[in-house]
């Protein structure tokens, strides 16, 4: 009896398969939309501040104001429009054409040569807050540099003594992209693990075909491993396929080992896969299924993983809802393998986290699964 | 004595959410070597009771033991020994033709030469050798059918159990349906075969006659025909104009438990075995009366206690509408084309004011897009269709004012109430305010539905889902009516009060198309246009097409015999072009 337990769970992964292949949307969930996304988080989300428009208002004409709007437009941050008139900029930062506006009074200079408070005014469009904090630090940094300048050349070294000396380790150039790809990464996992097996339950439900299966020999625990193997396979392909992408496309580097990258993979993968199917098992219904799977795994993969926002400038109860969500420990184990190396005392604790939370999706799913039909 | 295969006992059985008894006390036996019919309506409990029987389900209260073994608590074993085909045949439409017999192959352990012999065996007897490669899902309506009996019987089961195998299939899979599981099914194995066609069940050995969840009848066929033995007539020689009119009439007469329209005849059931006099019965001149065999429809009647009588509430409020000779709908070489496949080609027909013209075919012939091209709901591709003397390609909308329709099941928000579903499809006809407002009320009048204005209309009984159909289509008081497969699996007290209704309406002179893949539907028609593969293959009365196929061994043939040898001589006349 055992070995045609075998032999069903092997026809079954074979049926399950070709159904696999043979439907364009799983292969276009797997293999299209983590392109569409790496492109997306590669080229499109960027968050280094680069060519911010900036009006500068040059009510004053003495040579200190010129060096210190020289100072603005020579550097990278800024896209520099200068103006003699702030009322000729003020629409424009109304308009969202300007972010930022730094206004140069016409008494800058007589303020200065008398030793008073700096007169300088910084107004800036805080309905983008990102945007609004990037002019106000990078506006006080270049006020800094234009100041030791001054010092310079009026012989005070005194005040240019100290200098910060900062060492961004782990992704030096301090790019973005080199953190945030590896973490979008979880969420292409995300979405092939747990959207793609949502259906495939609920799918037998629609089409009639669990209740010609049921009245087969086969137990629920030979269903469920057939509806794994396929769909753990095909994640990792996707997952060599975009991280393959990753490296040599993007040219994010990879610091950590092959083995180490499966093993924190196939650990999460268990875990989403787990959670599709327990959605599918309990829907019963391919609408329904699939939206619940962009609730509970998509979206809290892309919120609530620190893949995009840190985790530690959340919320004390929004942190706790984190150490749940199985994406954030996979987002971990990429950036830490991606930026940093094989770093075994983080990623032994995550995989095994994500083991035991796939263990339980299992366990729950089985036990959810029908040997019967329900009455209607 | 061989035991049974399976026994029912006091078997009790509540749907859940609606607390409503879906099986009560059946009490049955089937046995091996026998095809079992179970027989009933929709909404009868066959499938509830199919599914209990593969322990799918488990009894509320009672017993059921199939090959042995207790459905409730021994489900594994059962697996083991039953074959089933669900009503959708639990068919991979992604997968194969081969692919789905191995998979079922491989799930019921038959390997080795046993393996080849039943894949050899079953795929010469479904007739699918040229369509091994084929996913399932390409093939038609028949080979699915057939295919799902091959998955069902890939290891000769002692049990198997067949959920409406034949629905919806054409005559001709379906008596090769009937061919196979007589020639595949053995002494040992015990076939349950459900159906809603109650023509069905003279084929069967034994019959369980289900109806609203209780068993009205378990035995042979001919037994329960017996009883209504020497009590079925025929009235032949009635003109066409006075068959309607004249079946009224009989149908209130106190002798006359129930009748139908049957092609030019009308086939009386009578109360009680006695030598009753044309004169009697105030027949029109020229009038025959004949004793024809029973059939299981007229038993099941019986037991039912007789018809709803003759009147139609809806048709005696109807204005009389005047005929201009002018034909009301109009189909000249109607043309569908979707891609390189051509769902109806070349269709023509004309239909008069007052006369009822059917579409027979089975399904995936094309009646459906014909149909829905004489809405103006598709674009013919080459062709003309006219509904009252407007041009559908023009003023589709304006045609569509004029016309009744009502759709194979049921249409209409079965989350609305009632009232609600009325309001709005009379909104949707243009009525407003005080017009409106009667004719919801006239409609809940002439069908009874006061008690059930605030149910939802997806709770109600399925022959009041009917009435509301009905009188959604009706409310804007349409000249024509447009039914698609109006009566299928309903009950037949439901069907002969549809048909009362409809037999008014054609005497007030509106004119009604209907497509049907049901012989009996066919049989009301005045005139039928046989459609199969996208072609009308032949036209006329229902006695004129029988006539066409009347032969020296068959002299008397069937609606469903006529159905069969004109698609065989179209077939062998396509392959002679070819």
């Amino acid at each position: 009896m055992k070995s045609h337990a075998l032999i069903r769970i092997k026809a079954l992964i074979l049926k399950e398969s070709r159904q696999m292949l043979r439907d364009p949307s799983s292969i276009l969930i797997a293999f299209v939309l983590p392109a569409i996304l790496l492109v997306l988080f590669g080229y499109g989300v960027n968050m280094d501040a680069q060519n911010i428009s900036l009006g500068v208002a040059m009510e004053s004409n003495d040579p200190a104001s010129q060096r210190l709007v020289q100072t603005f437009q020579s550097t990278s941050y800024f896209d520099v429009e200068v103006a003699r008139d702030r009322r000729e900029l003020l629409g424009k930062i109304t308009s969202g054409n300007l972010r930022g506006l730094v206004i140069i009074p016409q008494d800058f200079a007589s303020r200065l040569a008398s030793k008073d408070a700096s007169p300088i005014l910084v107004i800036t469009d805080a309905s983008e807050t990102n945007t609004a904090n990037f002019v106000r630090n990078y506006s006080a940094g270049v006020l800094r540099v234009w100041q030791m300048a001054e010092a310079r050349e009026q012989g005070n070294e005194t005040s240019a003594r100290i200098s910060l000396e900062p060492r961004f380790w782990y992704n030096a150039e301090l790019e973005t992209r080199n953190a945030l790809i590896p973490g979008s990464l979880a969420i292409v996992m995300a979405i092939i693990g747990t959207l793609l097996t949502s259906l495939v339950v609920a799918r037998e439900w629609e089409r009639g075909t669990m209740e010609a299966l049921l009245s087969t020999p086969v137990s629920p625990i030979e269903m469920l491993i057939a509806k794994t193997v396929p769909y753990l396979a095909l994640g990792f392909l996707s997952l060599i396929g975009t991280v393959a992408v990753v490296i040599f496309l993007f040219e994010v580097p990879f610091r950590g080992g092959f083995p180490a990258l499966m093993l924190a993979g196939g650990a999460f993968l268990l875990s989403a896969l787990g959670q599709g199917l327990l959605i599918s098992t309990i829907t019963k219904n391919q609408f329904v299924a699939s939206q619940g799977a962009l609730i509970t795994a998509f979206l809290p993969a892309f919120l609530l993983s620190g893949f995009i926002f840190e985790i530690a400038s959340m919320p004390w109860l929004v942190r706790q809802i984190t150490r749940i969500i199985p994406a954030r420990y996979l987002v971990t184990n990429l950036k830490t393998l991606f930026l940093v190396g094989d770093v075994w005392a983080v990623l032994i604790p995550n995989v095994l986290f994500l083991l035991i939370i796939g263990a339980l999706f299992f366990i729950i799913t089985l036990r959810k699964s029908p040997r019967r039909l329900e009455s209607d | 004595m061989t035991p049974a295969s399976i026994s029912v006992v006091h078997l009790n059985y509540m749907f859940e959410r609606s607390k409503t008894l879906a099986l009560s006390d059946i009490n049955a036996e089937i046995y091996p070597g026998r095809i079992t019919g179970l027989v009933g309506p929709d909404g009868a409990g066959k499938t509830t009771l199919m599914r209990l029987m593969a322990s799918l389900l488990v009894p509320g209260q009672g017993q059921i033991t199939t090959c042995g073994y207790d459905t409730r608590s021994e489900p594994v074993p059962i697996r083991e020994c039953i074959g089933y085909m669900p009503q959708r045949f639990g068919l991979y439409e992604d997968l194969s033709v081969i692919e789905n017999l191995r998979l079922y192959a491989d799930l019921r352990a038959v390997f080795g030469n046993e393996r080849e012999e039943a894949f050899e065996r079953l795929l010469t007897f479904t007739d699918l050798k040229g369509f091994t490669n084929r996913l399932a899902g390409r093939l038609s309506g028949g080979m699915k059918q057939k295919l799902g009996l091959a998955c069902a019987l890939i290891r000769k089961p002692l049990v198997l159990l067949l959920d409406e195998p034949s629905v919806g299939v054409d005559p001709i899979s379906r008596r090769e349906l009937w061919g196979m599981v007589r020639e595949l099914a053995d002494e040992k194995m015990a076939v349950v075969w459900s159906t809603a066609y109650l023509d069905e069940a003279n084929q069967c050995d034994e019959v369980m006659l289900l109806n609203k969840g209780k068993m009205l009848f378990s035995g042979t066929p001919e037994n329960l025909t017996h009883r209504v033995g020497g009590r079925v007539v025929q009235v032949r020689g009635v003109s066409v104009e006075a068959k309607r009119p004249t079946l009224a009439r009989l149908l209130d007469h106190p002798d006359v438990l129930d009748g139908i329209v049957q092609g030019a005849a009308l086939r009386l059931l009578l109360r009680e075995e006695s030598g009753i006099e044309a004169s009697q019965m105030d027949l029109p001149h020229g009038a025959e009366l004949s004793h024809v065999p029973p059939n299981f429809e007229d038993a099941f009647m019986d037991i039912l206690g007789g018809g709803p009588g003759g009147r139609s509430a809806l048709a005696e409020r109807y204005d009389t509408l005047t005929d201009d000779g002018e034909p009301v709908v109009v189909a000249e070489g109607l043309t569908k084309r979707f891609g390189d496949f051509t769902a109806v080609r070349d269709n023509s027909f004309s239909i008069r004011r007052g006369e009822i013209f059917g579409l027979l075919g089975p399904n995936g012939a094309g009646k459906s897009t014909t149909f829905k091209m004489m809405c103006g709901l598709l674009k013919p591709t080459e062709g003309i269709g006219k509904v009252a003397g407007i041009d559908l390609r023009h003023s589709a909308g304006k045609a569509r004012n004029r016309l009744g329709y009502m759709a194979q099941k049921f249409s209409l928000y079965g989350d609305l109430s009632v009232s609600e579903n009325l309001r709005f499809f009379s909104g949707v006809y243009g009525l407003r305010g005080g017009e409106q407002r009667k004719a919801i009320d006239q409609m809940i009048d002439v069908f009874e539905l006061s008690a059930y204005v605030a149910t939802r209309a997806g709770d109600l009984p399925l022959g009041f889902k009917q009435r509301l159909s009905l009188s959604c289509a009706m409310m804007h008081r349409p000249d024509l009516l447009f039914l698609d497969e109006p009566t299928s699996g309903v009950d037949p007290i439901t069907r002969r009060e549809f048909w009362n209704h409809i037999n008014g309406l054609v005497q007030k002179g509106v004119t009604v198309l209907v497509t049907t893949h049901y012989m009996d539907e066919a049989e009301y028609c005045d005139r039928i246009g046989l459609i199969y593969r996208g072609e009308k293959i032949a036209e006329g009365t229902p006695e004129e097409l029988k006539q066409k196929v009347a032969s020296d061994e068959n002299p008397d043939p069937t609606l469903e015999d006529a159905f069969i040898s004109l698609v065989h001589s179209s077939d062998a006349e396509r392959s002679r072009v070819e």
